[in-house]
């Protein structure tokens, strides 16, 4: 592996569905944390939530096969599905820590993803989640595949060069990424943007003018669980549903992208999961290479490929110390102590 | 304080005699056996107390009195255990607070909340009532609560212009200093075209020069015709905008009346003073020092002559000792 092939695959990160995926996910969880000051722990579990929704229904209820449906009818009933299932999650973490402190949602929301990884992980539901194995993805692509307007073999050029389905898989992703982002500037601009934000800075005096402070905490926490639920759809579209993908790891790569690029900024989320998927496949094309050029000594492989969690562990540390707001962040705005 | 001035006993704002929970010619709010316990703790139990309408009623009370905790019974920011109140003569027993809020019921609170990362002219658009474009679908729009939007907007100018905040209109909230954040605060609330303005110590940490200040500004809500009610412990303050004052002391109201008499009321001066203020706890009468050596011969016997004084049992043996200890304890 030469250097140039690390750039290459770097490169190729900035418009691959998973960023995509990811900066869905992020914008979710801005809106929860960066807007309403939620501390959502279990954006993976709204993922989770989303990705077994929409490919369990279209495996088992299938309207194109049974009901004659249209693809693209199927497909979007399967996609609203996902969102249904992420409100009814969303309104079950929400009623009952809502209207306490924000650490209870925290701790209900880590456990909470937890509970449901565990559950379609559980061996008596191989049936309908695949267990362990989680789900073939050819069982459940076939909507979106014969959507596909695209006929040729592969598309784009350089690292950017990708096979028909891969190029529609993007094509959709980024284009559902530009809806978040344009919903979210929409929002953050009007007068519930600023109750939102209210709410952040402090409940009570939100509260004290007559502002239903509940309804609007729960809006925001469906509405961020909503845009987590599609980030799952697309981030499975490009692969397999696998129950593992979905651990704490996941929300804490949705985390530091949010930090990284600024949270309650529009674009913040979305520069985040770029840079944060470009830096770690290039520090892991480095380690590899370093590894290949024996620099670890008798490190293995695997072992050596960790050393990039720890690096990235490390910038996370630094950005949190150095520039809090992030890339995109407003300085002035957390200059203050409040 | 024996040679106090009898308070008077009609006032125009009473209906009836004056005293703690009379009845008010035109009340605006009326609560009735309002219970809140923490635990062990009965920290307001108020009997009766009525609020005279579109006048400044001043809530006092020592440290502990249960003023602030009042204050959040009355605006849902808490629950009573029991109890009865009601604002504009409709009740607001399990009203939530931002209902009290809508029904133009408007709090600050004692330790300011200003919104820090929003700019002092979005504070004040918050507290703006019924916005079209705080529905989450109707915020996507624009045409329908820009016209709304603005002439909010307009109005917030003019309550910052008269707060002498204009200069701040787009700073953040938490650049300003603590008495401009209390002048925000009840700015804010006044977006809200409140019947009813309940202040929870407007003055504390105000710089002195503001206090002036902050004084007209409340003065002026009486004039536009609002009732205000307020927690202060300055008594400089209550005297000089006050109406009326409510006094509360151990989750009671104890005494209420008029800013020039109520400071010679007996309960005040109890409650502010203690009952006992200018009584010697610390002086034995001779009757008491004779029950003490009663009491103590009755267990171990005395020989009469040696406990006639006190520095006697005291040189005196074990068992007189005893005796001495026996009326330490006492004190």
């Amino acid at each position: 592996m030469d250097f140039l092939s690390i750039i290459n695959s770097a490169a190729s990160e900035i418009l691959s569905p998973t960023t995509a995926a990811f900066a869905l996910a992020t914008i979710g969880l801005n809106i929860h944390f960066g807007y309403s000051g939620l501390l959502n722990f279990g954006q993976a579990g709204f993922m989770a939530i989303g990705a077994y929704a929409f490919a369990i229904f279209t495996m088992m209820v299938d309207p194109t096969a049974t009901l004659g449906w249209p693809v693209w009818l199927s497909f979007i009933a399967a996609v609203l599905v996902a969102i249904v299932a992420a409100v009814v999650f969303a309104l079950i973490l929400g009623i009952p820590t809502l209207r306490l402190r924000g650490d209870y949602l925290a701790i209900v929301t880590i456990a909470a993803a937890e509970i449901i990884r565990f559950s379609v992980r559980t061996q008596d539901l191989t049936a309908i989640t695949g267990g362990s194995q989680g789900l073939r993805g050819a069982d459940y692509k076939g909507d979106f595949d014969a959507m596909n307007p695209l006929t040729g073999t592969t598309y784009g050029f350089g690292p950017w060069t990708a096979t028909a389905y891969d190029t529609w898989v993007r094509i959709v992703a980024w284009s559902l990424v530009i809806v978040a982002l344009v919903l979210v500037w929409l929002l953050m601009r009007s007068p519930w943007g600023r109750v939102i934000k209210g709410i952040r800075e402090d409940e009570d005096a939100v509260r004290s003018l007559g502002k239903n402070v509940y309804g609007y905490k729960m809006q925001a926490l469906v509405l961020g669980g909503v845009l987590g639920a599609v980030a799952g759809v697309m981030f499975v579209l490009p692969r397999a549903v696998q129950p593992d993908n979905f651990a704490t790891t996941m929300t804490f790569y949705i985390w530091t992208a949010l930090l990284l690029g600024g949270a309650a900024t529009v674009f913040g989320p979305l520069l985040g999961s770029v840079l944060f998927w470009v830096l770690l496949s290039f520090t892991g094309g480095v380690i590899n290479l370093l590894h290949g050029m024996g620099v670890f000594g008798d490190m293995s492989g695997s072992q050596a490929g960790q050393i990039r969690f720890v690096l990235i562990g490390i910038a996370l540390m630094v950005l949190v110390i150095f520039r809090p707001q992030g890339i995109l962040g407003n300085k002035k705005e957390l200059s203050f102590n409040v | 304080m024996s040679d106090t001035t009898t308070p008077p006993t009609t006032h125009p704002l009473v209906d009836g005699e004056v005293g703690p929970g009379c009845k008010k010619v035109d009340p605006i709010v009326v609560a009735d056996g309002v219970v809140r316990q923490f635990g062990g703790l009965t920290a307001v139990d108020v009997a009766h107390v009525e609020i005279p309408r579109g006048m400044i009623t001043a809530l006092i009370g020592p440290n502990g009195a249960g003023k602030t905790t009042f204050f959040n019974l009355l605006t849902g920011f808490d629950r009573p255990n029991k109890g009865s109140w009601s604002f504009e003569g409709q009740s607001l027993a399990h009203v939530p607070s931002h209902k009290v809020a809508r029904r133009g019921m408007v709090r600050t609170f004692q330790l300011t909340k200003s919104l820090g990362r929003l700019t002092v002219l979005q504070n004040m658009l918050l507290g703006a009532r019924d916005q079209r474009g705080e529905g989450i679908f109707a915020a996507l729009l624009k045409p329908l609560w820009a016209k709304q939007e603005q002439a909010n907007t307009e109005r917030a100018d003019a309550l910052l212009a008269r707060f002498k905040l204009d200069a701040k209109r787009e700073d953040y909230a938490a650049s300003l200093s603590g008495g401009q954040r209390k002048l925000l605060e009840m700015a804010r609330a006044l977006m809200s075209e409140p019947s009813l303005v309940m202040l929870d110590e407007p003055m504390a940490g105000v710089n002195p020069a503001l206090t002036q200040s902050l004084l007209d500004h409340v003065k002026g809500l009486k004039a536009e015709g609002m009732t205000v009610l307020f927690v202060e412990h300055d008594m400089h303050m209550v005297r000089h905008i006050s109406d009326w004052v409510i006094v509360m002391a151990e989750g009671k109201v104890v005494a209420e009346g008029p800013p020039e008499t109520i400071m010679q009321n007996q309960a005040v001066v109890d409650a502010y003073l203690g009952a006992h203020h200018d009584t010697d706890l610390g002086t034995l009468t001779n009757q008491q020092v004779a029950q003490i050596n009663e009491a103590a011969e009755e267990e171990v016997p005395v020989d009469p002559e040696a406990s006639a004084t006190d520095s006697e049992t005291r040189t005196g043996g074990a068992t007189r000792i005893t005796a001495a200890d026996d009326e330490e304890g006492q004190r």
